[in-house]
This record gives structure tokens, C-alpha cells and sequence, in this order.
């Protein structure tokens, strides 16, 4: 560990809390429909796009027309995707967009591609340079990195609105948010995103491969593509999917020490915007710092483990002699899967950040973390992407947990449980409930299926050394495990061994799925995403109905330090208690031991 | 008109306009921003060497060198090139990526498990091969008379995390100085001070680790004294 280490950490939650506080204050107002900063540039363009898509944006919707319509457009996007990347090599697609004129991925590797790119998850089977188009990339995934960003954020304002709402049926409408957020939200960011990240040296361009005839005298293929565009909102819409297999690790993704923070800053300014927006919506900015507190002392924790873990090193560099130690000159730690630049503080930071948030991009191998530093990922994980969560998934799910934590609070002190001036009753509760607990469900159901099953074992990578261990190994179980969870929880890294894709050459002649672990991935990704959508607008709808009564004396706070201890130990308890045996069995049992198998 | 008639219609046009808008016009925007205003990055920082493509700045590359067999031809073996590190070279990072190392075409993560078998033994063949590179085969001693297992940085010897990582750490730049400053018969304050001349700093003073890129150093090694010696 090293000073500049440490440095980085403080540094990163300081620029954050600095940013994301006006973002949030901005953000409250496109949700209310204020004049802001761009009204005078976008409301053109905004009229003309609900004249064109033929949308009453006056119109309000209750939860369910609300939810209906989400649904409906996230089908005709799914249909969309999927007919994109299959008719990859069709007539139609111009040669420059497929220079190496890649054939289609089978049917059940896109089938995953495509529910994973809806749901914000960003699961890859695939490896982008080898596998996709570059028009595949542009009018394929770059689209649903947006689209799928601005479902998790309408559906977190449209819950605001339902907690603030007087006494009424609407929750806004879902076309008028969709449209607002992408012209007020989105765009400007990822411009300006990806135009910072373009004169750092990622590349931009849609020329051929380069062919390299090295001074030693060797042959090197680069592969090139429209790269900053879809990395700036590949990150700002926690979606993840990286351009190139190895994402964020690949230079021309991640080029510089500085573009590894700007990327991890526009990872997490969202998701930390919107608890602002929370609180300047519900007109208790005190409740939003709160729940600020709540889940930035669980990011500390989570980073600060997995620094350190990382630093110390793994078993098997120390069983091979090496000294794992800072020294003149290097930083030392477990290097395998990482890159030079990032070194341990950068590359923990950013793979903690991308997996408290359902972004899932990576600069380094997950797989490759020591026990307890992977342990952290599946910890975030568990947690149900609560701690800042994806861009508006975080906020509607930790939302859910203070429901519940004012209900378990309630309770212990003997009040009917009110939040914000509302009766909490039990329809609210059980909605909530069934919010909280879709996503462990999925994740554990399939796990269970697939280690399980010889079908599910196909997909693991790590094979033991020795045959009668053979695939019965805690890492090969943490893979599948982690691939599972990763899928529920929409966010998409990998311990990359795990695959569902057999290629045997660039191009995909010859390739084939492992229709197993795509399909069973695939769904888990749709239920896990739009149950707890579901949910969400649920709660919305029936808070939405309901009086404010003034808080009185024996209303409980939900705005102090006692409320955000009780809101951490709910969200510990229940991530803890679903998740630790299985945790035990994989990442935890390495790390505790360092037996090397 | 029933809603989700209303609904259908909607979202079978917002799906065509945003695919136009989100998928053509904004990367062709972005790509076409960044061609005019930053050529170079955005196309990959591009190293020319007398009118020849020898690289791009930020892409590590392999600094091994085919082996030439008995017939007067690279050898190769499974369809693939023989090659062994060129001592005259600063050497980069292990890569674990498909078809030699640094193949820039398929970028890929050596996914080995911290407590797996296969990782020990791949540090240990790598330490080995480490050690025998910065040997001297005259005189059987490291060029770099401290050098034991224990003082190997472990960037030298860890794959790196897409198998292009065009920078190695300072440590590893300074062993392996020892080595490059011999076979080319320059002094080792010349080497040291490419090496530093080549040190990329922290983001913004703190963000990161310093590392050499070793493409630009070995480049400017050739400038000084000639590729061939």
C-alpha cells in the first residue's frame, strides 16, 4: 500500500460529493419539469420528439400504464438488438461497417447478448473485437447503453414522485421521462465524457485493423473501432460492456492514470446524484444526505478491504518466491490481471466502484483477485446493487430498504411505521419485500441449477490441476456462482473464465453457444430486472394514493445517525444472511486458507 | 385507440429514432469530433519508423525475436512462430492473450485464480525465463549482480490484465537496464535516463502508478545505437 494509494481513495469521494451535489440539485429539477441550464437548446428538439413518437406528454400515467409502457419499449428494443446483431453479415450492412466481415453470433449467445444489453447488465459471452461489427457496436449496443440507462432512471424518479405525491393516481409519464433524460441527463454528459476521453487517447475511428511489423521483427494486428462514444456512456449508464474483451483494462479503453479516474468518477456520479435529487425532491435534504452516509460508509469499507487484500498478494505468487511488498520503483501487491498504470489502489477503486454499482465494467481480472479481495465484489454484489447501485436502479432499491427499515424500526419502537409524512401499511411492506428478495432468489436458483447440472459445469474455466479435484474447486464454483449473481444483479463482470461462447477463430466461423448457461443467464437477467421494476412502481403507486399527515412527536427519524446504522445493519442482514454460506464456499474458504489447488 | 395499441406505436418509433440518433449520429458524431481535433489519439497514436507502421504508442508489444532454424527459416511450431526475448530490448509485460503474446486483434485476461496451481507454476516459469534473460551467457553472472527471485518486481513476471499493457514498472525498467546498457555498450546513466525520460507520471500527481513505456524506450535505444549491432 502506498500513500498516493490511500490518496486516490480520498481524493475520489471528496471530487464526487463535490460533483454529484449540483448534478443532483439539476437533475430534481428536469424531474419537476423546471426551467434548467438547457431548456433554452433541448425544448425544441424535445417538442419535435414527442410530436414525431406521437406522445401526449401532458398526460399522466398511474403506475400501471406507467409500467406497461416501460415494458412494451423495452420489448421493441430487445426485438430491435436481437435482429441487429444476427443480420450482422447481412447484404445490407456496408462493408466499412463490418471490415472483417464478421459473421453473426449463434442464436443463443445473442439471445444473452441481447437480454443483457436490455436489462443494463452488459454480460458478455462475447469478446467485442473479435466477435462484433462496428455497426453492431454503434446502432446495437451503444443504443441500449442508453436506452436501458434512462429505464432505471425514469423508474427512480417516477418512485420519488410517487412518495411526494399528494393524495393521486400519477406518477409522471413514462415517455416525457424518457425523453427528459436523455436530452437533459444523458446527452450532455456523455459528450462531454467522451470527448475528454478522446483527446486522452481513446481512439475513435472506423478504420480496418492495423497491421504492425514490430522492430524485432514480428507481425502485431491492432483492432480499432468508434470507441469513445460508447465508452462515455458505457460508463455513465453503469452499463459496462466494454468495447474490447478486456474493457476498461485495454489501453484504447483506458488509456492514462487520469482517464482511469475520469472513468470511475462518471461511473458513480450519477447513481450518487440521484440520492441529491432524492432529498431536494422530497423537500428533506437531510434524508438524502443520510442515505449519502449510508452507502458511502459501505463503499469505504468494501474499498478498503479490497485495497488492502489486493496489496498483500495472492497464495500462489508467494508459494512461486516472489516478494509481494512495495519497493523502489513498484508498487508491489497481486499484479497478475492488472495493468502497470492503475497499479493496486487504481485498479481495486475501479473494479469496487463498477461492482457497487451495476456498471461491471473492469480494468482488471477479477478472476485473478486474491480470496478476500474477490470476496468484495460478491459482498457488493449481495448487497443487491444498493450501495449507489446502477443509474436509478440504486436509488429505487435502497429506496425499498428504507421502507423496510422504517418498518423494522417501527416496529421496535411500538408506532405504525411513517416515512415523509406517509403511513407505511402492509401492502407497501409486502411489495417492498418481494422488491428486496427477487434478486437473491434469481441469483441463488440459477447458481444452484447450474452447479448442479453437467450442462452448467461445461461453462468453468479453472480446472484443477490435479483430476480427481478436476472442476470441484472453490474457484470454479465462485465463477459460476459469481455469474449468476452478476447476471441478477444487472451488473455484468465476470470471473471471465465462466463462458457460454466456444470460438474457435475470429470472425465466428465454427463458433457455438453453450446454450445452457446463455439461456438460463439470459432469463435470469429479464426476471431480476423488471420483477423489482415492477415492484418499485408498485410502491410508487400506492404511496402516490395516500394522505400526508404531519410528523407528530412519536414519528420516527429517518434523517439521523441512528437511522443510518439501522438502515446498514437491514441491508447487511439480509444480503449477509441469503448469501454467506455460499460465500463461505468460494471466495472466503480461498482467502482464509490460501491452499492452493 | 387502446393504450398499449397507443404504447406499440410509440415504441416502435422511439426504437427507430433513437437508433438513428443514439446509434449513427452520435458515435459518427463523436468519431468525427475527435479525427479533426485529436488525429492522433483517436486513431490509435500511431509510430511510424521510416514510412513503417512499428506500432501504437499505447499498445504493448512483443520484443521477442523469431528464431531462425538450421534451414535458414523461422522456425515455428504448431503453426506458430518460435520466438525468444531479444536481449538488446527492454522486454515487456507476460501476456496471456491467444496466438503470441500482445496479439492486439484479441485482447484477453490470463483469468489464473489466486490460489490455483497453474498460476504458481506460470510465475515460475516466468521468474526463470527472467532470470536467464538478464544472465550474462559469457560470464554466467546477472547483468544485474543483486538480482535474486525475491527482488524480481512482480509486474515483471504477473500477466497483465489485457495482455497489451504497453508499460512496465520502474523496477523492472532499472533490472533489466543492466542487461540492455551491456549488450549495446552504453552506459548505464544513458539507460537511466531514457528510462526516466520515458516514465509516465501519476494522473494529476497521485492517481495511478508510474510506469516506462517500453516501445518508446527501446525505440530511442535504436536511435542512439543503431537496430543492428
Amino acid at each position: 500500500m502506498t500513500f498516493a494509494g490511500w490518496f486516490t481513495i480520498v481524493a475520489f469521494v471528496v471530487v464526487l460529493t463535490v460533483l454529484a451535489f449540483p448534478l443532483g440539485s439539476y437533475m430534481a429539477r428536469v424531474y419537476t419539469g423546471e426551467r434548467v441550464i438547457f431548456s433554452p437548446i433541448f425544448a425544441g428538439p424535445e417538442r419535435f420528439l414527442y410530436r414525431i413518437l406521437r406522445v401526449d406528454e401532458q398526460r399522466g400515467q398511474d403506475w400501471k400504464a406507467y409500467a406497461k409502457s416501460l415494458i412494451i419499449f423495452s420489448l421493441a428494443g430487445w426485438i430491435f438488438l436481437y435482429i441487429v446483431l444476427r443480420t450482422q453479415d447481412a447484404f445490407f450492412v456496408p462493408h466499412g461497417l463490418n471490415p472483417l466481415a464478421y459473421h453473426s453470433a449463434p442464436a443463443d449467445v445473442v439471445f444473452n447478448v441481447t437480454s443483457s444489453f436490455m436489462t443494463n447488465t452488459n454480460w458478455q459471452y462475447y469478446s467485442g473485437e473479435t466477435t462484433m461489427s462496428y455497426l453492431s457496436q454503434m446502432i446495437g449496443l451503444t443504443v441500449q447503453n442508453w436506452l436501458s440507462a434512462g429505464v432505471g432512471i425514469v423508474v427512480a424518479a417516477a418512485l420519488v414522485r410517487g412518495i411526494i405525491s399528494r393524495s393521486g393516481k400519477s406518477i409522471g409519464n413514462f415517455w416525457q421521462d424518457m425523453v427528459r433524460t436523455i436530452l437533459y441527463v444523458l446527452a450532455p454528459l456523455s459528450v462531454l465524457s467522451a470527448i475528454v476521453l478522446a483527446s486522452q487517447g481513446v481512439i475513435a475511428n472506423l478504420s480496418n485493423y492495423l497491421t504492425v511489423h514490430t522492430i524485432t521483427g514480428l507481425e502485431q494486428k491492432i483492432a480499432m473501432g468508434p470507441v469513445a462514444g460508447q465508452l462515455a456512456i458505457k460508463m455513465l449508464g453503469t452499463n459496462g460492456g466494454g468495447f474490447f474483451n478486456t474493457n476498461s483494462a485495454h489501453p484504447f479503453e483506458n488509456p492514462t492514470q487520469f482517464t482511469n479516474f475520469f472513468e470511475m468518477l462518471i461511473v458513480l456520479i450519477i447513481p450518487a446524484a440521484l440520492i441529491f435529487m432524492y432529498g431536494r425532491m422530497t423537500s428533506n435534504r437531510r434524508q438524502g444526505y443520510a442515505i449519502y452516509a449510508t452507502v458511502m460508509f459501505m463503499f469505504l469499507g468494501a474499498v478498503i478491504v479490497a485495497y488492502i487484500a489486493e496489496a498483500h498478494g495472492s497464495p500462489a505468487q508467494h508459494a512461486a518466491g516472489l516478494h509481494t511488498g512495495v519497493i523502489s520503483g513498484s508498487g508491489g501487491g497481486n499484479m497478475e490481471g492488472k495493468e502497470q498504470r492503475f497499479g493496486i489502489a487504481g485498479s481495486a477503486l475501479f473494479d469496487v466502484i463498477t461492482t457497487v454499482t451495476s456498471c461491471g465494467a473492469v480494468n482488471s481480472a477479477i478472476e485473478s483477485f486474491t480470496g478476500i479481495g474477490g470476496a468484495v465484489p460478491f459482498a457488493n454484489l449481495s448487497a443487491s446493487e444498493v450501495i449507489f447501485g446502477g443509474v436509478g436502479t440504486g436509488l429505487y432499491s435502497i429506496l425499498l430498504y428504507v421502507l423496510l427499515a422504517v418498518f423494522i424500526g417501527g416496529l421496535m419502537v411500538g408506532r405504525t411505521p411513517e416515512w415523509l409524512g406517509k403511513k407505511l401499511e402492509a401492502r407497501e411492506i409486502k411489495l417492498a419485500g418481494l422488491g428486496i428478495l427477487i434478486t437473491p432468489l434469481a441469483a441463488l436458483f440459477c447458481t444452484a441449477l447450474a452447479t448442479a447440472s453437467k450442462s452448467g459445469r461445461a461453462s468453468i474455466a479453472e480446472v484443477a490441476t490435479s483430476a480427481k479435484l478436476g472442476i470441484h474447486t472453490p474457484q470454479a464454483f465462485s465463477e459460476t456462482f459469481y455469474a449468476y449473481l452478476s447476471q441478477a444483479n444487472n451488473n455484468g463482470s465476470a470471473f471471465a473464465g465462466y463462458t457460454g461462447f466456444i470460438q474457435p477463430n475470429a470472425g465466428n466461423l465454427g463458433s457455438h453457444g453453450i446454450s445452457f448457461a446463455d439461456v438460463l443467464g439470459g432469463f435470469d437477467m429479464i426476471f431480476a430486472r423488471y420483477a423489482p421494476i415492477l415492484f418499485a412502481l408498485a410502491v410508487a403507486g400506492a404511496l402516490a394514493g395516500k394522505r400526508v399527515t404531519p410528523a407528530g412527536l412519536g414519528t420516527m427519524r429517518t434523517d439521523n445517525g441512528t437511522f443510518v446504522v439501522l438502515l446498514i445493519g437491514v441491508i447487511i442482514l439480509v444480503g449477509a444472511l441469503t448469501f454467506f454460506p455460499a460465500l463461505l464456499l468460494g471466495p472466503i474458504v480461498q482467502g482464509l486458507t490460501g491452499h492452493l489447488y | 385507440m387502446k393504450p398499449w395499441v397507443r404504447d406499440t406505436i410509440t415504441s416502435i418509433l422511439a426504437v427507430i429514432v433513437f437508433a438513428i440518433l443514439l446509434g449513427l449520429v452520435y458515435p459518427l458524431a463523436i468519431t468525427g469530433i475527435s479525427q479533426v481535433a485529436f488525429p492522433g489519439d483517436a486513431n490509435g497514436q500511431q509510430i511510424h519508423l521510416d514510412g513503417k507502421l512499428v506500432g501504437s504508442k499505447i499498445i504493448g508489444q512483443s520484443f521477442a525475436a523469431p528464431v531462425i532454424g538450421k534451414n535458414g527459416k523461422p522456425e515455428e511450431k504448431e503453426g506458430e512462430l518460435v520466438t525468444e526475448p531479444d536481449p538488446r530490448y527492454f522486454q515487456s509485460r507476460p501476456s496471456a492473450t491467444e496466438g503470441g503474446a500482445d496479439n492486439a486483434a484479441a485482447s484477453t485476461f490470463s483469468n489464473h485464480g489466486p490460489n490455483s496451481v497453474k498460476t504458481k507454476e506460470a510465475d515460475e516459469e516466468n521468474i526463470k525465463a527472467y532470470l536467464e534473460l538478464n544472465k550474462n551467457p559469457a560470464t554466467k553472472t546477472e547483468y544485474d549482480p543483486g538480482l535474486t527471485v525475491a527482488k524480481i518486481p512482480v509486474d515483471a513476471v504477473n500477466s497483465s490484465a489485457s495482455g497489451l499493457d504497453p508499460e512496465i514498472s520502474k523496477a523492472n525498467a532499472w533490472i533489466q537496464a543492466y542487461r540492455v546498457a551491456t549488450v549495446r555498450g552504453l552506459s548505464r546513466a544513458t539507460v537511466d535516463g531514457l528510462i526516466a525520460k520515458y516514465t509516465s507520471g501519476r494522473g494529476l500527481g497521485f492517481s495511478g502508478e508510474e510506469g516506462v513505456n517500453v516501445l518508446e524506450l527501446n525505440l530511442a535505444l535504436d536511435r542512439l545505437t543503431g537496430a543492428t549491432n
